[in-house]
């Protein structure tokens, strides 16, 4: 089991309290699995995405653990995170196109993190594999002002997985770019891992038709909590928990004319998570709620590696 | 790069003709007549004697010419390095007054501009990572940075001069003294120096901190810090990265002063009676000495210009982002 995190609380502090963005998380990565995280702005994945790499000045780490490898990652101690960063945990951050320092080469800028970092060398490994992604070992003399967005993009997938790390966490890596663009991205991601340069893989998005292009498993959270997991396929053709059977209705469908049938939304908000209600999080928006629903249900398997939370799955 | 820096030249020389013709504009239209305090101060009192001064005086400035000639032979005179004579200090020429003055405002200048600059901007970088630094010097700061330079000269000359009497408040050095290279007169020389630079120094700190410490603060949030710290690279090399970004606009910042700092260093020279270009500009406005007045100035613009091309220079050098500009056709 490659990642696997356990009751993962992680609460943001503001003035008018603590936003309990993730609020009691358990799950778990295989290895070589690539794991779609999705879930509506607000739903606490970026957050978990977050968590795992980078807690950072006003996310405090509430409880629960978070293993890799069979190693224990020190979430909340920011120095002794860095051992573990970039080498076993690794982020492709959803602003590649500003993350490249930008008065310095990029040859320059990376050797000078491999050197910061205790890897000596390292040039010819970049350079094949920036011949992995299309670009040529010239971007290395060249300053980020000097390349298009999607060169930056995969510039940074590069850096981010140059040391194979054991977890690649690519946050909204696609959400800035045009469609045949995030085909591309796409791809490479899945080329990461069936190369063996990352061992497993957590693709973080709002979109859903996307991620299941390319990952083995979706999981779908709301509020803060998980809603459900499931292999791809799965997940998409017979979702189990309401908000993500609501989630894939509205996705629009190919030979559907929408001027003839209007796409179906989810009516309501997410509840505020400042003070969050208790029981299930969906159930003011929920069509099949009962009374059962005021108390929490279980993250609990239904079938083999489908997981849901909620009291009407079986 | 080429056309990069034959239009920044062109630009140049068209500020060094404006600010050549409105510095020779100005002494003329001011209201005075300088020949009529020449004839008053020489005190003579024959009509007839006055009358023979007043037309060689006016002869000899070239007052009796009509104005555009004035100006075509002050541009020529100008090229071949002649500034006319000193009214003031009759008959001195204007550039030895001037070349005898330069050395104390440079003295002044230079150290108080660059020392207040790499000091400043090293200590707001420190400044911004530390709280209680922050919450406590950074006032002070803007504070010194908010003070008009000759109050606070005013201000240091009646603390550390007249109360505490540690350091002379007039001159560049001991008035019983000969300029020599002795070990008593670069003392006393230094002693005379210390509390006009120090007043120039804070003034200019204060801001280059406040600036320095806003943009590193800005710079630690930058997405390639983000990024670099999600890779767990050291604070050490992202600081250095940060800083060195954050000083770029610090660089434009000092070509954008230049001219304030040395205004300012003028009217510190005289609080202090510092015998530089400032205390010359006084003189000669007092003493209605266009030609001393005209030369001062355009010491001083030339200076800045120079100044201001060179910093040019410096940020392409620092910053990549300008060269590149250069390759097109921005």
């Amino acid at each position: 089991m490659a990642l696997s995190v356990t009751d993962l609380r992680v609460y943001y502090q503001t003035l008018r309290g603590e936003v309990k963005a993730l609020d009691g998380v358990t799950f778990s990565v295989a290895d070589g699995e690539i794991m779609g995280l999705a879930g509506e702005s607000g739903s606490g994945k970026s957050t978990l995405a977050k968590s795992l790499i980078r807690l950072d000045g006003r996310m405090r780490h509430a409880g629960g653990t978070v293993e890799l490898d069979g190693r224990t990652l020190p979430i909340a101690d920011d120095r002794a995170m860095d051992e573990f960063r970039f080498r076993e945990v690794s982020l492709i951050p959803q602003y590649s196109m500003s993350a490249l320092n930008p008065t310095r080469k990029i040859g320059k800028m990376v050797g000078e993190l491999l050197a910061a970092r205790g890897v000596p060398g390292g040039t010819a490994e970049l350079e094949r594999r920036l011949e992995l992604v299309g670009l040529s070992k010239d971007v290395l003399g060249r300053y980020p002002i000097e390349l298009s967005g999607g060169m930056k993009q995969r510039v940074v997938m590069v850096v981010s997985t140059l040391l194979n790390p054991s977890l690649l966490i690519a946050d909204e890596v696609t959400s800035a770019l045009d469609v045949s663009s995030q085909k591309a991205v796409a791809t490479t991601l899945l080329g990461f891992r069936d190369h063996g340069l990352v061992t497993s893989m957590m693709v973080v998005t709002h979109d859903i038709s996307l991620v299941y292009q390319i990952a083995d498993t979706i999981l779908v959270m709301y509020a803060g909590r998980l809603a459900e997991k499931a292999p791809a396929e799965v997940l998409v053709t017979a979702p189990r928990h309401p908000y993500t059977r609501q989630l894939v209705s509205a996705l629009p469908e190919v030979g559907v004319r929408y001027e003839d049938r209007r796409l179906a939304g989810i009516p309501g908000n997410p509840p505020s998570l400042l003070n969050p209600p208790g029981g299930c999080r969906f159930r003011d928006r929920c069509p099949v709620a009962f009374e059962q629903c005021a108390e929490q249900p279980p993250f609990a398997e239904v079938a083999p590696g489908h997981l849901v939370a909620c009291w009407k799955a079986e | 790069m080429r056309r990069y820096f034959g239009r920044k030249l062109l630009v140049y020389g068209l500020t060094f003709f404006v600010a050549v013709t409105v510095n020779w504009m100005i002494p003329r239209f001011m209201p005075g007549d300088p020949v009529q305090s020449m004839l008053s101060r020489a005190n003579v009192a024959q009509p007839a004697a006055v009358e023979a001064m007043r037309a060689h005086y006016t002869a000899m400035f070239g007052f009796d010419l009509p104005l555009w000639r004035q100006y075509l032979n002050f541009w020529g005179s100008l090229l071949r390095g002649d500034l006319g004579i000193s009214i003031w200090l009759f008959p001195t020429p204007v550039t030895d007054v001037i070349v005898r003055a330069v050395p104390y405002t440079l003295g002044l200048l230079i150290p108080s501009i660059l020392l207040s600059w790499v000091a400043g901007n090293r200590f707001g970088a420190f400044a911004a990572r530390r709280k209680w630094l922050d919450n406590t010097v950074l006032p002070l700061g803007y504070v010194l940075t908010a003070t008009p330079y000759m109050w606070l000269a005013i201000l240091l000359a009646w603390a550390f001069g007249i109360i505490a009497g540690i350091f002379p408040v007039a001159g560049a050095y001991g008035y019983d003294l000969q300029p020599s290279w002795s070990g008593e007169f670069l003392g006393s020389l230094a002693q005379h120096w210390f509390l006009p630079f120090a007043s120039l120094f804070l003034v200019a700190f204060g801001g280059w901190a406040i600036g320095m410490r806003n943009m590193i603060i800005y710079e630690l949030e930058a997405d390639y810090v983000n990024y670099l710290r999600a890779l767990g690279a050291p604070m050490r090399l992202v600081r250095r990265y940060a800083f060195r970004n954050a000083i770029l606009p610090q660089v434009t910042g000092l070509a954008l002063q230049l001219g304030v700092l040395v205004a300012g260093a003028l009217v510190t020279e005289i609080v202090f009676s510092y015998p530089g270009l400032g205390h010359l500009i006084l003189q000669a406005i007092q003493n209605q000495d266009f030609f001393l007045l005209q030369g001062t100035f355009l010491f001083v613009v030339v200076g800045v210009l120079i100044a201001n091309f060179v910093i040019d220079i410096a940020y392409v050098l620092v910053d990549p982002r300008t060269r590149t500009g250069m390759g097109g056709t921005a």
